[in-house]
């Protein structure tokens, strides 16, 4: 028998050119029951260049033959300090940096912030922008459903998805370029209502968009559930129950389709959601198959929402009125003394914000996200938490593949829809 | 414009405005300070009864844990604010659960034999601000790479000129 490798004389030790094994051998659920003979087993590393992993996502995997007994996601690639970042910028300038964190839904991120730095400044936001933000947010919701459906698709083997969706995510794209003077990073969203009022013809355009998108879904559930290899590399795998999802944090989507029935619009609103009529997708199935049929609900009943926001959009402010925290208007910066000194004195000095913490809870296209924003009276955040969906979910992805074979993981990793750049922060 | 004469401090005069509340009833033992701030809900709990703490509060409907971060108050002591963010499903509430831990050698027990949900985000609060969670099952950094020295979300960290 030959002897382990790290006994061998001026071998390196295998954990220390390969630090994810360690982690595979405490977490596995290889180690926790039933081990299958070690010799028979082989560790093979998924990413962190990888196609199907959605950036730069390293899974270890454990193999027995094709089977999967063990798999340890490592992560941190992607780190860049965002919450550190914060700590030394105004209230207003984190907006941009709320942006970059989950990189498909810029408008949810800027949402979450100003929700959580509105409570800690008691503000009350205008009805107007509180629809506005409910539309958008439900655009950026399908925008980033659509980056879901095709890249998941193309994981599968079906590229045709993949370009009808990003042909429907170039008008969402568009629309929110015109909005907002940007594509992705929106920063659309400022504390204490929106930046800008949009253009007057956007509403006309929003409304082709949303007239054309419920024929569009039914062209990709027509190019994909007749399709029997899309049907059969989906249904019954990668399951988890109910238990297990709440155990292991999951939230969003992935957690409707496990069968339990909370959605953070619906039963915690926020912005105003509670003035609007929807239905809430939910599956008890729990597999992939389940959360693909859960998304492509989501799809009409933000259509519905967006409508229902186009149609009820009330006059008035975009912003609140506190004028030593929102920056005036322009003609006002340079026809009146008293805006002027306070456009001067937010950028220069930011505002203060009374001391306490608060956390806001939004429902981004991921799943529940929560930022947790605590100040020291001072007008830089003393410290800015986020809790995103990804980090979570990703938790149960062994749970997800454990049992299945290798092929399986891309299919369990397009479901659950993970963005690298909420994950690492 | 927020009053902070809303706020209710004090563990006495919060169980007293809201004795409904399941996790103030579950709670009643075990907490040290309370805060009914913007409308959330604050349990300070000492360092040793947070599995307890935590047991409760999830006997009494919160099934769903969401979070956990930290606070460096540096130079003040009790340095850490450990802030637990919890959910109810049902009760569609949820609350925070506070540990405030010393700047020297900072622990506690770790939550992941009542919720597996825990295990990323202590080995993150591990990672960025050094806390060590005593029972955790893989304590190891998650977002630095192995070898990296200090902790950056501490406040002592240095953020400008060479390592």
């Amino acid at each position: 028998m030959t002897p382990p490798v790290e006994e061998l004389p001026g071998v390196t030790p295998v954990n220390a050119i390969n630090p994810g094994i360690d982690d595979l051998i405490a977490n596995s659920a290889r180690n926790r029951q039933n081990p299958p003979p070690s010799d028979q087993t082989m560790i093979i590393n998924m990413g962190p260049q990888h196609p199907s992993t959605h950036g730069v996502l390293r899974l270890v995997i454990e193999v027995d033959g094709e089977t999967i007994v063990g798999l340890a996601p490592d992560i941190g690639y992607l780190h860049t300090g965002i919450e550190k970042t914060c700590e030394a910028k105004f209230y207003q300038q984190v907006v941009p940096m709320t942006d970059r964190i989950d990189y498909l839904c810029p408008m949810t991120n800027n949402l979450a912030y100003a929700l959580a730095v509105e409570k800690l400044l008691g503000l009350e936001i205008p009805e107007r922008a509180q629809y506005l933000r409910v539309l958008f947010n439900e655009l950026t919701r399908i925008q980033s459903h659509l980056v879901w459906l095709g890249t998941h698709a193309m994981d599968i083997g079906a590229l045709t998805v993949f370009l009808y969706c990003f042909r429907e995510r170039e008008d969402l794209l568009r629309i929110f370029e015109a909005v907002a003077g940007q594509r992705m990073m929106t920063s659309y969203v400022r504390v204490g209502g929106l930046s800008v009022e949009p253009p007057r013809d956007i509403y006309a355009k929003i409304r082709t968009f949303l007239k054309n998108f419920p024929a569009h879904v039914e062209e990709y559930e027509g190019l994909l559930q007749t399709n029997p290899i899309w049907m059969n590399r989906l249904k019954g795998v990668g399951h988890l129950s109910a238990e297990d999802a709440i155990a292991l944090g999951v939230t969003g989507p992935p957690l409707r389709a496990s069968g339990v029935d909370f959605d953070v619009r619906r039963d915690m609103p926020y912005s105003g959601y509670e003035k609007f009529q929807f239905n809430v997708p939910v599956s008890d199935v729990g597999d992939v198959w389940a959360r693909y049929i859960v998304r492509m609900q989501e799809f009409r009943e933000s259509v519905k929402i967006c409508l229902q926001a186009l149609d009820g959009l009330p006059e008035g402010p975009i912003v609140a009125d506190a004028p030593k925290i929102i920056l005036p208007n322009r003609e006002q910066m340079k026809t009146q003394m008293e805006s002027l000194i306070h456009h001067f004195k937010i950028v220069t000095e930011g505002f203060g914000v009374p001391a306490g913490e608060a956390t806001s809870s939004v429902e981004a296209p991921h799943g529940m996200m929560n930022y947790y924003v605590v100040s020291d009276g001072t007008a830089k955040p003393y410290r800015v938490h986020m809790r995103n969906p990804g980090f979570a979910t990703l938790q149960a992805l062994e749970t997800m593949c454990k049992g299945r074979l290798l092929a399986d993981v891309v299919a369990v990793i397009g479901s659950i829809d993970i963005v690298l750049g909420e994950i690492d922060r | 414009m927020y009053d902070p004469a809303s706020a209710i401090k004090g563990k006495q005069a919060v169980f007293e405005a809201h004795p409904e509340n399941a996790a103030v009833k579950a709670l009643a033992d075990l907490a040290t300070d309370a805060k009914f701030d913007r409308g959330e809900l604050t349990i300070t709990v000492a360092r040793e009864n947070i599995i307890a703490a935590a047991t409760a509060v999830q006997q009494a409907g919160y099934n769903f844990f969401e979070d956990v971060t930290a606070v460096d108050w540096y130079p003040s002591e009790p340095r850490f604010q450990i802030s637990y963010s919890i959910l109810s499903h049902k009760l569609k509430q949820r609350i925070r659960l506070v540990v405030r831990l010393d700047g020297e050698g900072p622990s506690l027990d770790s939550i992941t034999s009542v919720w597996p949900a825990a295990n990323f985000y202590e080995r993150e609060v591990f990672d960025l601000f050094g806390v060590h969670f005593s029972g955790h099952p893989n304590l190891r950094r998650i977002m630095m790479p192995e070898d990296w020295k200090g902790h950056p979300l501490r406040k002592d960290y240095p953020v400008e000129g060479y390592r």
